[in-house]
């Protein structure tokens, strides 16, 4: 098939030119983990797909338009093109809660979702609620109350609060409960992830 | 140099306190990268084909279309010439993208010569030649020939089934070959060091040219120590293509092909006197630890039982292979034996807290089950188990624990001071998520009166001084003696150089923040970066090794759990556990305590709900993803109590211990609630009605 040979010279090609340019190095700044490849030169290299189509997304405040295969899910639209890793791939089907994002305000599994039919929203993970030098106050109290241990569940329980204590800033455990119902986390940090949730709601600033 | 001691908590700004971890931040913001997160510019996906047969040869393989098709850079076919277990690698193709490398795959065609299989250790126990050579041990008289005059006998047969380590970062790594003879490897792992020798045989290159890193990492729980198979293919496949290449397992590898902890089926006979004293045991084990057939289950575990028999075999079936599993068959050999001493003292209508008091050694344990029985309120379980009504009825159990948890490999630590005030320690340790690079940091901040923010704890990577691999619950025993001989060295240095400023003695300075003081006169101080302004060119640069005398292994432990039973629907929900944990020397209490709960959760989730699931007829595991395959959730954790008991100021890893005695426990104390005894693993509703049926 005379297609398919020219989309593979065409990304090979590609790969080449981007491959060439970036150096990647990862370093941990005072403690704080902070991970090259958030550079804009360390981008990797995606080559045209075979029926690809355009989709846009808001992620965290800033506009993207990517070229997707339809059966991208949005999660891997975020992780593997745009390097928001925020979001963790775990089960891959809706059963964790730790690729958890917002998606127009509702929290979503972004594993179930295929980045086509995120078209035109706006999504918030994470990385758009704090930074390691600008905690949100969900995320500072995380810290504080050690509601982490491998952390590799942690952003998704993060933005499972996020979800409740936006619909209710004053959240009972119980809803707390409820809220992170559906996240799992195999190091076994609930308890103190529902203390941190409510210290945040008790701390009266918000999400 | 005097001797070395751990700082005195009561003193102290940061050892022994609750210190949030320093790699929070980064978790919690998605700034840290695992390995799965790694993005590297010309990057390309592997997968892996897996033998879909419990037992078959592969007659041919051909992988040509594969080869063909667009984005795809290699294919290797040759990773096994039969799978032994459904799950097991034969091939691998690395492409363009994810997508690409599933397409490819599956255009793998492969004719199978299916041979027969067992997957049930019931099964293959029957067949001789499965059956490992048994491990055996006896002790005073034979148990035959005192039944006959004990109070209380039991004959029974107790299972514990299958688990998984269902570590949330599936295995996996990403390999960047370097032109013509190096490699950096990102890998999710228990082992920095200690994986390098396995990948450097897979890229045929010297050992010292492999770098390692894991930074921070999604759980490994025994799982995680060496790359793997799937390392070997991803260095294979980087070195073919000249690319960097990511295989991280796919949720279904990670299930069938990537660890667990071997079952366990006792058939027990065991005696106790009128008074509580254990007399005799005779107990017979089998266990899968998959292709294998060995098996390690102490027994009678903490138990002083004067007569006993012990055997113990381990089956091999066609499953997928056991790794350790946080406490390696500790958390069986506990629910085993606190199953038979809690039946035989209820037997005999004895406090079954008591009863372990009367047979066990430990004072440690006898004390903490004091404790313990307090912070829960003991007294007020059922005197009589069952004698609850109504339908929600709430019962008490506790068991006990045992485990290692000193010092493992010596482990090197450097620690820098330079002449424009930076403070650095390194040590090529990794961070489960136990909270080990915070402590590294905190030890360093301690000893030189620094806020933790100015020192800079670097691990997890093998360039760094050579640090064991966590495991056994060695790695703080290990690495924190290391760190504190470095920092005191670093420290001893600094202080000649302050002292000589000063025109004081060494023996006269203490360090605060950030400073440094004369104690007899307190006019006379030095910042600390005044000091570094004057260290020789070059700052300080020292190393250290584990001291030995800073650690100590063996800890006990007692838990006590309440659990309240639906008898309408047969639902199990723990309601409280009180963790009493003999820790030693803390050296952060925070993150010592979250070692305590999620040892806790771990444990109800065996009691409760794990349980790898083989279909004997395909062969194959039927709950191979998280949705089947449960684990506890935020609507089913109880409270938890942990108590980190101090028992002597020398550090002591609690990494493993707190998950052992848990399921035991909630076994005992759905008894003490219903009346019934469950004596298979998980206690599911289905069970417990069962035994209500059998039992009651
Ligand atoms: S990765 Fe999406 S729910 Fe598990
Ligand atoms: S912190 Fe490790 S899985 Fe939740």
């Amino acid at each position: 098939m005379p297609e398919e040979k020219s989309a593979k010279g065409e990304l090979s090609r590609r790969q080449f030119i981007r491959a060439s340019g970036a150096a990647v190095a990862a370093s941990t700044v005072a403690g704080t983990l902070i991970s090259a490849n958030t550079k804009a030169d360390a981008a990797p290299t995606v080559p045209a797909a075979i029926g690809a189509v355009d989709v846009s997304l808001k992620v965290n405040g800033k506009a993207h338009t990517l070229s997707l295969q339809p059966r991208v899910t949005l999660l891997d639209a975020l992780r593997e093109r745009l390097q928001i890793t925020g979001p963790k791939r775990i089960c891959d089907r809706g059963n964790c809660g730790g690729c958890t994002v917002m998606k127009d305000g509702k929290p979503i599994y972004a594993c179930m979702m295929l980045a086509v039919d995120a078209h035109q929203s706006e999504i918030l993970t994470v990385e758009g609620m704090g930074t390691p030098e600008r905690m949100s106050v969900i995320q500072e109290k995380f810290v504080e109350h050690d509601g982490l241990m491998c952390g590799f569940c942690t952003p998704g329980f993060v933005t499972s609060v996020h979800a409740v204590l936006q619909k209710n800033p004053s959240a009972t455990m119980d809803e707390i409960r409820r809220g992170c119902a559906g996240n799992i986390c195999r190091c076994g940090t609930f308890n103190r992830v529902f203390e941190a949730a409510v210290a945040a709601a008790r701390s009266g600033r918000g999400a | 140099m005097q001797d070395v001691r751990w700082n005195d908590p009561r003193t102290s700004r940061y050892l022994g306190k609750s210190v949030p971890r320093l790699d929070g931040p980064g978790k919690v913001t998605g700034a840290a990268k695992y390995t799965y997160d790694m993005v590297l510019p010309g990057m390309l996906h592997a997968k892996v084909l897996r033998c879909p047969h419990a037992n078959a040869r592969v007659a041919s393989i051909d992988a040509s279309a594969a080869q063909r098709m667009p984005g795809v850079h290699a294919v290797i076919t040759d990773i096994a010439g039969a799978g032994r277990f459904a799950g097991q690698e034969i091939a691998a193709v690395a492409a363009d993208t994810e997508e690409i490398a599933r397409d490819a795959i599956r255009a793998i065609k492969v004719q199978w010569e299916v041979e027969p299989h067992v997957v049930s250790t019931r099964r293959g126990m029957r067949d001789e030649r499965r059956v490992g050579r048994p491990r055996e041990a006896t002790r005073g008289q034979d148990p035959e020939s005192l039944w006959s005059s004990a109070a209380a006998v039991i004959e029974e047969e107790y299972y514990c089934p299958v688990r998984e380590h269902l570590s949330l970062e599936t295995h996996g790594l990403v390999v960047q070959w370097q032109e013509p003879d190096r490699a950096t490897v990102w890998l999710s792992t228990q082992a920095v060091h200690g994986s390098r020798g396995e990948l450097a045989g897979a890229l045929g290159i010297p050992q010292q040219n492999v770098e390692v890193i894991c930074e921070v990492m999604g759980g490994g729980f025994g799982s995680k120590f060496g790359p793997g198979v799937e390392g070997r293919i991803a260095a294979r496949l980087s070195k073919m293509t000249g690319r960097p290449v990511k295989l991280m397992l796919e949720r279904y590898d990670e299930q069938v092909a990537s660890g667990n902890a071997p079952d366990a089926l006792m058939r027990v006979k065991a005696a106790m006197s009128a008074d509580g004293r254990l007399i005799a045991l005779d107990s017979k084990i089998w266990g899968t630890p998959g292709n294998g057939n060995n098996s390690g289950i102490p027994m009678p575990y903490i138990y002083n039982v004067p007569n006993f028999k012990t055997w113990q075999a381990g089956v091999s079936t066609n499953t997928g292979g056991a790794r350790a599993w946080r406490a390696p068959d500790r958390p069986p050999a506990s629910f085993l034996m606190e199953s038979v001493v809690d039946e035989l003292a209820n037997k005999l209508g004895l406090d079954p807290m008591r009863v372990r008091q009367l047979n066990q050694n430990n004072q440690v344990r006898n004390r903490q089950l004091e404790l313990g029985a307090q912070l829960i309120g003991w007294e007020n379980r059922n005197k009589a188990p069952g004698s609850g009504t109504g339908r929600y009825r709430r019962g008490m159990g506790c068991a006990l624990s045992e485990w290692g948890g000193g010092m493992g490999q010596p482990c090197n630590c450097d620690v820098k001071i330079g002449t424009d005030g930076s403070v650095y320690v390194g040590i090529g340790t990794q961070d489960l998520g136990t909270g080990t690079r915070t402590y590294v940091g905190t030890i360093v901040a301690e000893d030189f009166g620094l806020p933790l923010s100015r020192v800079k704890a670097d691990i997890g990577r093998s360039s760094l001084p050579v640090a064991g691999g966590s495991g056994g619950s060695v790695t703080a025993a290990s690495v924190a003696p290391a760190v504190k001989d470095a920092s005191m060295k670093a420290r001893a240095r600094f202080l000649e150089v302050a002292a000589g400023l000063m025109n004081t003695s060494v023996a006269d300075l203490e360090m605060r923040d950030a400073k440094v003081l004369s104690k007899s006169n307190p006019a006379n101080s030095m910042t600390f970066d005044q000091v570094c302004a004057k260290l020789p060119p070059g700052g300080i640069q020292v190393s250290g090794t584990t001291l030995a005398s800073l650690q100590q292994g063996g800890v006990a432990g007692a838990q006590f759990v309440e659990v309240e039973v639906d008898t309408w629907t047969g639902r199990i929900q723990p309601i409280k556990v009180v963790a009493v944990q003999d820790c030693g020397y803390v050296l952060n209490k925070l993150t010592a305590e979250s070692q305590l709960i999620g040892g806790v959760i771990q444990g109800l989730c065996m009691a409760l709900l794990e349980d790898r699931k083989m279909d004997e007829p395909t062969g194959r595991m039927l709950n191979p993803n998280m949705e089947t395959y449960k684990v506890l959730g935020s609507l089913e954790v109880p409270e938890i109590v942990p108590v980190l008991y101090e028992t002597h100021d020398k550090v002591a890893g609690i990494g493993e211990p707190a998950v052992i005695p848990t399921a035991a426990a909630c076994v005992n104390a759905v008894y003490n609630a219903t009346g019934v005894r469950l004596r298979t693993l998980p206690m599911t509703p289905k069970r417990w009605f069962e035994a209500t049926e059998t039992n009651q």
